[in-house]
């Protein structure tokens, strides 16, 4: 981890569906926007823990924290690469989240 | 096999096009989608961890990407039935987002299947004598070959019965299911190479020898990725009788000494590379001449049998020229530019090889919808056998069309969208999926394409630019081969944005050459900026009917890095 902390969320795969979700305050979501922020070691570590015993009941793979910037309590990740995972194939404005979000929930 | 349904008479043009499942070859596969099914119910009610699932899921052609699972299918050399395109293009719609991706190694991947649905489309897909084996992990994966394979003018024997023998071989071969990394093996058996049989792990060429025999030229050692090299000759003349045992010979040598300690060493061109042609050739003569080959012992009637299945159609005598054809191309600027471009000689008298291009101006490369799937599969039908290709270039063959019906077969493209005049031209790129959809990518290339695509949409104005192949990836694993582009393009991450290497004089041909970098990384922006300066000093300086490659070649590199390099840079920032 760099010697600058920034705020973190938590990122995994649902396993039935493939898709991106985060971890929130009361559970696995779609959204970035509802996602827990850890803004220290001890909350990230939290929230690890979480995800690892989320994992091991079989309900997501591949999970893993992710810096963000956080502006009026919504975070948005840093590393482009992240980004894209909340907003889907650039080239395909139509599929992923994005297209989910202008039809409502998508779920 | 028919392209047709089995279960309806054979239509009196239905031609033998693809090697046909026996009850073996069925049962087989059905196994293994029930098995997968098993698998997926044990997974899903936490009876297997993700550690134990995952080498299962990756045997039936299943990632995890950065949106969804991707599940990848096979396509054996390529060739498809018109019948298999429409059940692709079912599973589209009914359990993916209503487009497939074609891909580099002739395969379909779909970008967006849930896990709880993979077992149903496994099933869907067998039902039609297809499946997902071996697209993925550290076995021989799909054989490629010649899209051309069969109809080339230039071809000294249809490749596709080979790719079909060392199919059966390498299918379920347990001794080669774990192999220290995936082993691609790609045949030509034409004059010019257009399935890259230099960056494979195995490239055969099919030859001839003085006595006027058919053997292979063995080449191994090929292979992009993180360290790209050309593949060397291990045998320049293989007879047939031995081509399943020298093979085994190749790979037992291979899973014995491939670096298994590390997996970024662990391919047979490094192997190759470490050892030496030399020593690795004794090695294999070794094994050869020492093992046991009579599990190998070549059946010259089987032979027959596998290529009787990629037999001739019933072609109609026609001649030569086609009246029609130039009265058509006369009267439409358009389709003769299409027939300029698209469409290829044929070795029958009459007919033609068309390329269908996935690559719309400003498109995504190889993506085509379900909708033009089953344009491409009513296409087959009614001007070409029902039969299909996939070719290495992300595009789509239509391997033998009358040429009186080029100009209906044009206008039913056309109105599928699938007209674009641009085969092998600057916007015919190839392009992996990158950070779209890929979870190893460090950038993103669709757009890099599209980028350039738009920027060189005027086709007359491609024509005139003549061949180019532009080859894009979005990191160092290659699958776009951009190693081998005559403009390559790799996307990389430098402080956190995404930044491209451009390399030139690539080939992925006989010729076969890895590009060289011409400079800094560029922004997404500079990339089309950066090609059309390229374009410019090519077409100012080329000579008679030279491509951009030989003139590449004729004036050197150094030229073309002058020209790419930018004001205030000195290139300290390779
Ligand atoms: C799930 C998405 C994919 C993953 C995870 C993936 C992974 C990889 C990796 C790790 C390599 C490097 C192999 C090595 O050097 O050891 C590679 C190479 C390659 N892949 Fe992919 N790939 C993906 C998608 C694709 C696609 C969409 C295509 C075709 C467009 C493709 C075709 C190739 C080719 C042609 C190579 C280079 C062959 C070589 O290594 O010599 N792959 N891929
Ligand atoms: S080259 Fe990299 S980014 Fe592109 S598909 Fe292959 S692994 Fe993904």
């Amino acid at each position: 981890m760099a010697a600058h902390r920034h705020p973190q969320i938590l990122v995994a795969s649902d396993l039935s569906l493939g898709d991106v979700v985060v971890l929130g305050a009361s559970g696995w979501e779609r959204d970035v926007a509802s996602a827990k922020i850890a803004y220290d070691g001890a909350e990230a570590a939290a929230l690890e823990a979480v995800a690892k015993a989320e994992a091991a009941a079989n309900r997501v793979v591949d999970f893993y924290l992710v810096d963000v910037a956080v502006a009026d309590g919504t975070p948005t990740p840093l590393h482009f690469r992240e980004k894209f995972r909340f907003v889907g194939p650039s080239v395909r404005p139509d599929l992923g989240k994005q297209a989910a979000r202008s039809e409502g929930d998508g779920r | 096999m028919t392209a047709h349904d089995p279960t309806l008479p054979p239509r009196p043009n239905a031609a033998p096009i693809g090697y046909a499942y026996d009850e073996h070859d069925r049962a087989f596969v059905r196994e293994r989608v029930a098995e997968f099914r098993g698998q997926v119910e044990r997974r899903l009610a936490g009876a297997l961890t993700e550690e134990e699932f995952r080498p299962f899921r990756l045997m039936n052609g299943l990632y995890l990407q950065l949106h969804a699972y991707m599940l990848r299918v096979a396509i054996p050399y390529g060739t498809l039935t018109s019948r298999q395109m429409r059940r692709l293009a079912e599973i589209a719609d009914r359990w993916d987002k209503g487009y497939g991706h074609f891909t580099t190694r002739q395969n379909l991947q779909y970008n967006w299947p849930k896990l709880v649905d993979v077992p149903d489309i496994l099933e869907a897909l067998a039902d039609v004598d297809m499946h997902a084996i071996q697209t993925s992990g550290n076995c021989i994966r799909n054989v490629t070959a010649d899209h051309f394979a069969g109809v080339a003018a230039d071809e000294i024997e249809d490749p596709r019965a080979t790719a079909e023998f060392l199919r059966q071989w390498s299918s379920a071969h347990a001794e080669f299911s774990f192999l220290p990394r995936k082993f691609k093996i790609a045949v030509t058996g034409a004059e010019h190479d257009r399935a890259a049989v230099k960056v494979h792990d195995i490239g055969l060429r099919i030859v001839t020898n003085d006595a006027g025999e058919i053997g292979y030229e063995v080449i191994v050692g090929g292979g992009l990725g993180r360290t790209p090299f050309i593949g060397k000759v291990l045998r320049e003349f293989l007879p047939r009788a031995d081509l399943l045992a020298f093979l085994e010979a190749v790979l037992r040598v291979y899973n014995r000494f491939g670096r298994r300690d590390n997996k970024y060493k662990a391919r047979i061109k490094i192997l190759v590379h470490e050892t030496g042609i030399d020593e690795i050739r004794a090695q294999v003569e070794a094994e050869f001449a020492a093992m046991d080959r009579a599990p190998f012992a070549y059946d010259g009637e089987e032979f027959a049998r596998v290529a009787g299945f990629f037999g001739t159609p019933p072609y109609e005598d026609l001649p030569e020229r086609s009246e029609a054809l130039e009265k058509a191309k006369a009267e439409s600027a358009a389709f003769a530019a299409f027939a300029a471009v698209n469409v290829a000689p044929h070795r029958q008298a009459g007919y033609a090889i068309v390329t269908v291009s996935l690559k719309p101006i400003g498109g995504i490369p190889g993506d085509a919808t379900s909708a033009q799937m089953r344009a491409l599969a009513d296409a087959a039908d009614t001007y070409g056998f029902g039969e299909l290709r996939v070719s290495h270039e992300q595009n789509i063959i239509l391997p033998h069309v009358k040429k009186d019906d080029l100009l209906a077969l044009w206008r039913d493209l056309d109105a599928a969208g699938l007209a674009t005049a641009n085969a092998g031209l600057v916007s015919d790129i190839i392009s992996c999926p990158g950070l779209d959809y890929c979870a190893l990518a460090t950038a993103r290339s669709i757009p890099i394409a599209q980028a350039i695509s738009k920027r060189f949409s005027d086709l007359e104005r491609q024509r005139q630019i003549g061949p180019l192949g532009i080859k894009i990836s979005g990191c160092i694993n290659a699958c776009g081969h951009h190693h081998v582009g005559a403009i390559g393009i790799l996307g990389l991450e430098k402080k956190g944005v995404e930044s491209y290497q451009i390399t030139l004089g690539g080939d992925p041909t006989l010729d076969a050459a890895i590009g060289e970098l011409i400079g800094p990384g560029v922004s997404a922006e500079e990339v089309p900026d950066v090609i059309e300066n390229l374009v410019e000093l090519y077409l100012a300086e080329r000579q008679e009917a030279e491509r951009f490659i030989d003139t590449c070649r004729r004036i050197g590199h150094k030229r073309f890095k002058e020209s790419a390099r930018r004001e205030g840079e000195d290139g300290s920032g390779i």
